[in-house]
């Protein structure tokens, strides 16, 4: 071995390096000629055995779309179906001249303008070889007639499918909400494969909420089709899970009446269990049709809700922000009582006006001549304000925030169906951080009557009057009660996963001083709201509220001016009953309705009249069956 | 008599190569906004990566061959390294390919697509060549030690490549035919043994591929599937976008692994000829590149890494032609993803490297 050359020929080496590179390129060259033979064969000499394959019997997998679930109130009325529907859909790429087969068709279908403008905006971003609606829900008429000519439209079909449908349109838009066609948005965040068949997404309400429950899961299923895409035979089926089907809380009767009784006044009004937090009524007015937006809303239309002055298409139970006004002196009282700043029997003077030591400015009561000495119960009865000015500044806004953040207000409430607005309980860091300004000792005192920066939703104000009426049980207002089938089957929900820790006093006595303060306000002989609570089905507690919305120079008499409307006061009331083992909290607002007494009491009375008349009618069922 | 140099080749950028090149990732991204179904998402993406490469690819050419064959056995350490690691610790579906590192994913059987190569190149140049038989032990277990931890991963078609990449250079060398007529001899005898150590998917790829018939929505799918898209391409194609074999969504990976399909349906034989032709034109190139390469790990590494590149093409084509089985090879500049794009366009800073550093620049 030792023997052989150690030094490199380079010369030598290089000749062999060429050699094996010529020999190499000899390989590459044979290698090339083989690929090429093979494609001279599958593309030259096979073409035709191939190009038919591609063009007959072909093998695709086509996604089954799973029927969307139900949605049902809690008394059995339909909230949401599904109807046979039928849809004139289009491949452009078999379609030839679109433009002329769509005029064509004009003939025979009427297609409006917004139709043929929504088309050919879908069309411009439509992926290849996939179809495009023209027109959807056709009627059996235009079925029929498309039918019939369908041989010169090539590439144009029928498509049968399901459209959702709310049969009870208006009323229960703000709960329900709708589905519309899935967007660019929405498919980053679902699971593609899974929605594959599938065109439509809850976009707000209940069917957004639970779109994951309400839309079960995709199929599938093998199939031969020809080279149109026509289906020729089914090989193999999956069907696919359907939408679970939901029951919610919500009582449709309550509901009507509930808007029937708002009687085509701006407002919202919420009723709910407080005992479970299942949401009986949730009323926005003036509302929308909800069946609009199933298929694409016609532009103009959309922009006559979008800019209306009315706001159909707000959501004032679960977005509106109102000041509180006296529905909340229930709640601040308690706050006094827990901080041990005020005893139930101790009174306070009320000359008509308050003011802050060293200051003359006079904060003023809404009763000119003065409530004269106040106790707790009075003060809730009568709605002094002074005791509530007085009570603010003992608190000061720290304690007061505190103490009225624990009935929920503030925050959202997390109900479960999304875009909830969280309302606003002032603070000095709040105010320093929001606005860039200290606090003044002004603003806590109004802030003790429920006005200045303090909001609430009017689901916030069911949610709190519910908490003082289950003394001190925390449940979250909900929609859902139960649902069957789906993904889920037959999953039981208990009022249990709704319920949060409770809010404990010092004294568990204190929640009766400020509920038979409410009581007074409807049963007293002089309670603000004694006119609403004549004859009523059962003894139940309430408190008025008027939220100013147009601050009025103090020495003049808001009842002295002529205000135009938009300007006018918020009428609010909160109420439940009965007073012992409570069955419904309520809060109604009316924007601009004038005083709490007078318009928003007489509607949660007819409420309570409703219901009570339909409990007496059924003997109870079980509502946690 | 001495040339003037051109900026370009101080920059130690080859023209005729990377001119090829960028024509090559033209045709590439014409094909990718097809088989993406118009995705414009993924041609951008794509169109960041090409940057990347190119970036990478003109960094790689300022490093000198000579420092390159230095700092080979470190890299191919590091890769063998990280080999192990994956499989301790990787992640990938079925098989373990990747290491992630929270910033980035990384496959270490990728690196060693060069490592190899530069590694085994380096051993030999500064031997008496043709190689004596212990410098072919060293570095045939140079070569086998990586593809052995990769065939563990599993992955076979990247061992096989990473494998090839290291023997072409050794081929180079000028390792003795009777050598390379015994190893052939030997690899056939131990055929059955592979076969017992294969994994179902493999032993079901190469039944298929002898009658695809056989499982025709299993493995045969893919061939099935791709050659009748392939056939139907006729000599001049169904025209860019209109493959329907393809959008119809007949065609699996048709955006990776199986682009050529796309191309062949919507380009037919005559697209492919010019395909075919642009590769030419890079492969001519890089082959001129080792023959004018002074040094020897110039040549070595020149050649084998364009034989390397023909051999992704020619695997990537028969694969998906339906005449080798499917071992998921890209087709280099063409398919999506990022990873041997960049090798790939690495592999050519190397290749330009060997060309701008020659210290004697003749015109002949």
């Amino acid at each position: 071995m030792k023997s052989l050359p150690t030094l490199k020929d380079v010369d030598r080496e290089r000749r062999l390096f060429r050699t094996r590179v010529m020999v190499a390129c000899v390989f590459m060259v044979l290698a090339v000629m083989l690929i090429i033979g093979r494609l001279v064969w599958l593309q030259v000499l096979q073409h035709t055995h191939f190009t038919t394959l591609s063009h007959e019997n072909r093998l695709k997998i086509v996604p089954l779309a799973p029927p969307r679930g139900l949605i049902f109130s809690r008394d059995g009325v339909v909230l949401a179906e599904n109807r046979p529907s039928f849809s004139l859909v289009v491949v452009p790429e078999n379609a030839g001249d679109i433009g002329a087969a769509v005029r064509e068709l004009g003939a025979l279908i009427e297609l409006g303008e917004e139709t043929l403008e929504q088309f050919s905006r879908e069309l411009e971003f439509a992926r290849r070889f996939e179809h495009v609606v023209l027109k959807s829900d056709l009627t059996p008429e235009e079925v029929a007639v498309f039918s019939v000519n369908r041989f010169r439209f090539p590439g144009f079909a029928i498509e049968a499918g399901l459209s959702r449908h709310y049969p009870l349109g208006e009323s229960m838009a703000h709960i329900v909400g709708y589905v519309g066609r899935i967007s660019e948005a929405d498919l980053k965040t679902i699971d593609r494969a899974d929605y594959r068949a599938t065109s439509h997404i809850g976009k707000i309400g209940v069917e957004k909420a639970r779109e994951n429950l309400l839309h079960g899961s995709a199929g599938y299923q093998r199939v031969e089709v020809n080279a149109q895409g026509r289906v020729l035979r089914v090989v193999e089926r999956t069907p696919p899970v359907p939408g679970a089907d939901l029951h919610l809380t919500v009582d449709a009767r309550l509901q009507a009446a509930a808007i029937e009784a708002l009687d085509g006044r701006k407002g919202a009004i919420v009723a709910l269990d407080p005992a479970t937090g299942g949401i009986l009524v949730f009323a926005s007015e003036p509302s929308f049709d909800p069946n609009e937006f199933v298929n694409g809303i016609s532009r103009s239309l959309y922009r006559s809700w979008s800019t209306s002055a009315d706001r159909p298409l707000f959501n004032r139970a679960l977005q509106g922000q109102y000041p509180p006004g006296s529905t909340i002196k229930p709640l601040v009282a308690l706050v006094g009582l827990e901080n041990g700043l005020r005893e139930p029997k101790q009174t306070t003077w009320c000359p008509g006006w308050y003011s802050l030591p060293g200051d003359a400015h006079r904060y003023r009561d809404w009763l000119r001549r003065g409530h004269g000495h106040v106790d707790m119960k009075h003060s809730i009865a009568h709605s002094c304000d002074v005791y509530y000015y007085d009570l603010a500044h003992d608190l000061g806004i720290e304690r007061l925030h505190d103490g009225l953040v624990r009935f929920g207000l503030g925050e959202i409430t997390g109900v479960d169906i999304p875009g909830e607005s969280s309302g606003l309980v002032p603070s000095v860091k709040w105010k320093r951080r929001a606005r860039k300004l200290p606090w003044y000792p002004g603003e806590t005192l109004i802030a003790g009557i429920g006005q200045g920066f303090m909001l609430t939703t009017p689901l916030q104000l069911a949610h709190a009057t519910g908490i003082i009426a289950m003394r001190g049980d925390v449940l979250i207002p909900h929609f859902l009660d139960q649902f069957d089938g789906g993904n889920g089957a037959d999953t039981i929900l208990t009022p249990e996963i709704y319920r949060r820790p409770s809010v404990q006093l010092r004294n568990a006595a204190f929640w009766d001083e400020a509920i038979d303060g409410m009581v007074e306000v409807v049963h007293g002989a002089t309670g603000t709201a004694r006119r609403s609570g004549v004859d009523a089905p059962v003894r139940f507690a309430g408190k008025t509220g008027t939220a100013q919305v147009f601050g009025i120079a103090q020495n003049v008499d808001a009842k002295d001016q002529e205000l135009p409307e938009h300007l006018q006061d918020h009428a609010l009331f909160v109420a439940f009953a009965p007073i012992e083992q409570p069955q419904i909290a309520i809060a109604v607002i009316v924007e601009h309705g004038g005083g709490g007494s007078s318009t928003a009491a007489p509607i949660a009375r007819r409420l309570l009249d409703v219901y009570f008349e339909d409990a007496a009618r059924e003997p109870h069922e079980g509502v946690d069956g | 008599m001495v040339r003037p140099q051109s900026l370009l080749f101080r920059m130690h950028i080859d023209v005729p190569l990377l001119g090829a090149v960028l024509l090559m990732c033209t045709l590439g991204m014409v094909v990718l906004y097809s088989a993406s179904d118009q995705s414009l998402d993924v041609l951008f993406k794509q169109a960041v990566r090409i940057l990347i490469g190119l970036c990478a690819m003109i960094g790689i050419a300022q490093i000198s061959p000579s420092r390159l064959a230095r700092w080979a056995p470190a890299i191919y350490l590091v890769g063998l390294g990280l080999l192990a690691l994956v499989l301790i610790m990787g992640t990938g579906r079925g098989a373990q390919r990747w290491l992630d590192f929270g910033f980035v994913r990384f496959q270490p059987s990728e690196l060693m697509k060069l490592a190899v190569p530069l590694t085994v190149a380096g051993f030999m140049a500064d031997k008496v060549l043709p190689p004596r038989s212990r410098t072919t032990a060293v570095a045939l277990v140079l070569v086998l030690l990586p593809a052995a931890l990769i065939i563990e991963q599993p992955d076979l078609g990247t061992a096989i490549l990473v494998a090839s990449s290291g023997l072409f250079v050794l081929f180079f060398g000028g390792i003795s035919w009777g050598f390379m007529r015994n190893c052939t001899i030997l690899g056939l005898a131990a055929a059955p043994l592979a076969w017992f150590s294969m994994h179902d998917y493999q032993r079901r790829r190469v039944l298929t591929l002898f009658d695809p018939e056989q499982d025709p929505l299993g493995a045969g799918y893919h061939i099935i599937q791709s050659t009748i898209a392939v056939g139907s391409g006729g000599l001049n194609g169904k025209g860019w976008l209109n493959g329907s074999q393809s959008h119809l969504e007949f065609l699996p990976e048709r955006a990776t692994d199986f682009i050529f399909a796309v191309y062949c349906e919507e380009f037919g034989l005559v697209g492919v000829l010019v395909l075919l032709l642009a590769y030419a034109m890079i492969i001519v190139r890089s082959i001129q590149i080792a023959l004018d390469a002074q040094e020897m790990f110039g040549k070595l590494i020149a050649a084998s890494l364009t034989l390397t590149l023909f051999t992704y093409i020619f695997v990537n084509m028969g694969m998906v032609t339906g005449q080798l089985p499917v071992v998921g090879v890209p087709l280099p500049m063409v398919s999506y993803g990022g990873t041997s794009l960049v090798t790939i366009l690495i592999g050519f800073g190397i290749l330009m490297s060997v060309q701008t550093h020659r210290k004697f620049i003749v015109d002949t």
